[in-house]
């Protein structure tokens, strides 16, 4: 069963949300947010396990390449050119394997490039799971990656924190989600962020329901707008210092009785909302 | 010789583009025949490497000559290994690119703009 996740933009406290609904679930957590994870910052687990996402690339034997083009005109990403021989353009190629399967003459070989790693612990004092993705600096495709965290996941309860916004990236880590959670600000912006998030998860057919970060008053213009559209609202994370304090230090706000509690209810939502769909 | 000009639009009297692998039309002169014959960029729809598709385009023309605003680093990368010789635009009339060309008055591009048009590394639709 997996629980992504989500929010319309950075800095809304998805992280916050995972990792500590994470610990109180006793869930799996994976950070899908490889382009920059910070939730073993919080968690600080036991590494148990470290390991390179790589990509086959093609590399062309010059010599027995009779330039007919057909691995430049089959590469649907643009990362083969032919000039006097054939350039390989490895961060625009997503190892689909396609140029090898044309080439007459068999020039071409693949050959295995590092991406980004993975890394694999267990955190808490239960040793629950948790596993995170890095993209390399300068490397665009998060997808491999992405997939590779999740196909190492079985039936256990997980808890996918995936990249902020909207982008494919995030797609990625929805897909085949059986519930999203969608985090958001009590501001205008947040509440245009959320509209993007709902769409979204809306369209790939995800029962959500939403969390509130850095909420000074209940009354305000999202969980307004949460309550107008029927929506479910898991829970409001108050705006305080003690939170900061602890964000700051890299610390789980769980360790502190009043904020577990409220994880505890937010995770409550969930099931409940997770039982409630799935009997629909 | 050929010399191409990114152009904005396929007939003479355009206005040139800045945008080598996003510019819709290529104008490409011939010094032989002083003719234009504009081709449009089949590049323009692509998510990725529309900048490589460009330079490829370049080379299969036979054009020794370019002349645009702004190349990606793995564009200008194809149009030196095919010999290309690139130049930064002047004014905005595509024949103008010409006869600055002809009198030397352009600067050639030896250091490459910003990768994929200026775009964050995961394209558009990506909020941070
Ligand atoms: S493996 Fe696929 S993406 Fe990579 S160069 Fe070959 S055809 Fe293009
Ligand atoms: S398909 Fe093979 S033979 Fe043809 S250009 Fe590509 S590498 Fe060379």
């Amino acid at each position: 069963m997996k629980i992504a996740v989500i929010s319309g933009k950075g800095g809304t406290g998805k992280t916050t949300v995972a990792t500590n609904l994470a610990t109180v679930m006793k869930a799996t957590y994976v950070d899908c947010d490889v382009e920059e994870p910070n939730g073993f910052i919080f968690l600080k687990p036991d590494i148990k396990e470290s390991l390179d996402v790589t990509i086959p690339v093609p590399t062309i034997d010059t010599d027995k390449c009779n330039h007919c083009k057909a691995c430049v005109d089959i590469c649907q990403f643009n990362a083969l050119i032919h000039v006097d021989k054939v350039m390989v353009f490895e961060k625009l190629c997503h190892g689909c394997g396609a140029c090898q399967a044309v080439c007459p003459t068999l020039a071409i070989t693949e050959e295995e490039r590092p991406i980004g790693r993975i890394q694999i612990g267990t955190y808490g004092e239960e040793g629950m799971a948790c596993l995170s993705g890095t993209l390399n600096l300068t490397e665009p495709m998060a997808g491999p990656i992405i997939s590779q965290l999740k196909g190492r996941l079985g039936q256990e309860t997980s808890l996918i924190d995936c990249s902020p916004g909207t982008s494919c990236n995030v797609v990625k880590g929805l897909l085949d989600a059986t519930y999203a959670i969608l985090v958001t600000e009590p501001t205008a912006f947040g509440l245009h962020d959320l509209l993007l998030a709902i769409d979204l998860v809306e369209q790939m057919s995800i029962p959500f329901g939403i969390v509130i970060n850095r909420v000074h008053e209940s009354h305000n213009q999202v969980s307004l707008y949460c309550k107008s559209k029927g929506y479910t609202l898991l829970g409001e994370i108050p705006y305080d210092r003690q939170i900061a304090t602890l964000y700051s230090n890299g610390e789980l706000l769980v360790r502190q009785s009043q904020y577990k509690a409220m994880f505890h209810e937010i995770a409550d939502g969930v099931k409940e909302a997770m039982a409630c769909s799935s009997s629909l | 010789m050929k010399i191409c000009i990114s152009s904005t639009m396929d007939k003479e009297g355009a206005i040139a583009d800045k945008r080598f692998g996003r510019c819709p039309y290529y104008a490409i002169y011939d010094q032989a025949t002083k003719d234009y014959h504009f081709i449009e960029n089949e590049g323009l729809a692509e998510a990725h490497g529309a900048g490589l598709k460009a330079a490829q385009t370049m080379v299969d023309q036979g054009v020794q000559v370019v002349i645009t605003g702004n190349v990606g680093p793995n564009a200008l990368r194809v149009l030196d290994a095919g010999h290309i010789k690139t130049f930064a635009m002047k004014g905005n009339k595509v024949e103008d690119q010409i006869k600055y060309y002809q009198a030397g008055e352009l600067k050639e591009i030896t250091t490459p703009g910003a990768p994929h048009g200026g775009k964050g590394r995961n394209g558009f639709g990506h909020q941070r």
